[in-house]
């Protein structure tokens, strides 16, 4: 299968780079697949899991905070905070629901509200996800 | 003239502050390391980030763009960003971004412009208090935080930002000192807000490819200019930490060579003394015997 350029990076380091050949992204609109040559494309990040196939197992990580950019380069995948699902722990998770919901308390007008809902939503989806993921292990 | 007691506490003392400057810059050497491989590994997101940047605000028109970019318009308040260390004892490091943003504070009043300040950092607040204490709208100090992080930049750049919501300034300039070498390093100026985007002199056309964007464009960009202050602040953060430890290096090994060259005339002086002594007490001998 075709392989492309990919490159996931944390203001703090470079977690991934290498040719991969095939990344699902959490997009803020929903999840899309990356496949070797995708025209140009750029779209923000909802907090989510992050897959990416190449050479024997799929790597999974939570990101949160970011977008994704695909050019002729390859794909870049720039988050404010990307940790691997393996080193990902349930107290983490619960600290950004519990501060999503803070937000929520929070809202002044309709508009931030939305916004805090949906964020804590889409928090419970990722923590329901992993979930069901941690229990087929 | 000193007894040669004397002497020897003063040579004492030297000695003992040698031994702390030299611990010093060893410890300061240890952590540039860290620093440095920390600023290192935050460049290729503040690059992507100015690419892609680069590629959006191309595409946006000068009306609709966020506020973030285009400016409100004005350029009456400015508010300076002052990024110094928590700590003392690194040569000239704190005085010279202080000096630097003053200049300019002092600059801009003379054009009648207002100014304030927003300090990060303890010596550059007890430095600027002095002279512009009124006019401090925001402090924020890391002296708890071991290791800098993503988070204290984000802290100081949700501050900023909300002063900048609440129209409390029109322009905001980052003052930090570049780390360049250990034994230089520049203070710098840069505008923040409204952003500068570097890749308008890229090659018109090469390389920007007509991007489908999800969701709109204005939104995209609306989500990214915020998050560009935070990567600003944090770039020049970890660069002033780079700083400070190579300044304190730098200072401190002048300190430990001061020390050994003072030791060094003390200890002269204090042989000198011994040997006339010596000799003094020979002769009042020889003399006595002489006398019977």
């Amino acid at each position: 299968m075709a392989t492309f350029h990919f490159e996931l990076v944390s203001p703090e380091r470079q977690l991934f780079s290498g040719a991969v050949e095939q990344v699902v992204v959490p997009g803020s609109e929903g999840d899309f697949g990356i496949l070797a040559g995708h025209s140009p494309f750029v779209s923000t990040l909802r907090p989510g899991i992050l897959t990416i196939h190449g050479d024997g197992q799929p790597k999974r990580l939570y990101v949160r905070g970011g977008f994704a950019e695909v050019s002729s380069g390859g794909l870049t995948v720039l988050a404010e905070r990307a940790t691997p699902v393996e080193d990902l722990n349930a107290a983490h998770l619960d600290q950004d629901i519990k501060n999503a919901e803070e937000d929520l308390a929070d809202a002044k007008d309709d508009a931030a509200r939305n916004k805090a809902s949906e964020r804590l939503d889409q928090l419970k989806g990722v923590k329901a996800a992993l979930g069901t993921a941690g229990s087929t292990h | 003239m000193p007894s040669l007691k004397d002497l020897r506490n003063r040579i004492a003392s030297v000695k003992a502050t040698q031994k702390i400057t030299k611990a010093m810059q060893m410890v300061a050497a240890a952590k540039l390391k860290r620093a440095q491989t920390a600023a290192e590994a935050a460049r290729p997101y503040a690059e992507k980030m100015d690419a892609v940047l680069a590629n959006l605000t191309a595409g946006v028109s000068g009306s609709d763009a966020p506020v973030l970019l285009a400016g409100t318009g004005k350029d009456q308040v400015h508010l300076l960003v002052v990024a110094t260390a928590e700590r003392g004892l690194c040569g000239a490091f704190n005085s010279s971004i202080v000096r630097l943003a003053r200049e300019r504070a002092l600059a801009l009043q003379a054009e009648g412009k207002t100014v304030k300040f927003f300090c990060v950092g303890r010596k550059g607040y007890d430095l600027i208090r002095r002279q512009f204490d009124k006019q401090i709208v925001g402090y924020i100090e890391f002296r708890a935080v071991k290791q800098l992080s993503y988070a204290q930049a984000e802290e100081v750049s949700t501050q900023v930002q909300k002063l900048f919501a609440d129209g409390q300034f029109d322009v905001a300039t980052l003052f930090f000192s570049k780390f360049k070498s250990v034994i230089s390093q520049i203070p710098t100026a840069q505008q923040i807000i409204p952003a500068q985007v570097a890749g308008e002199a890229a090659p018109a056309g090469a390389d920007i490819a007509p991007y489908e964007f999800e969701p709109g464009e204005t939104e995209i960009l609306a989500d990214l200019l915020p998050r560009n202050v935070t990567i600003q602040i944090f770039k020049a953060i970890l660069e002033n930490a780079a700083s400070e430890q190579g300044a304190r290096m730098s200072s401190m090994d002048n300190a430990t060579r001061n020390a050994g060259e003072m030791i060094k005339k003390q200890t002269l002086k204090y042989n000198r003394a011994r040997q006339a002594m010596i000799t003094k007490e020979l002769i009042e001998i020889i003399s006595g015997a002489e006398a019977l």
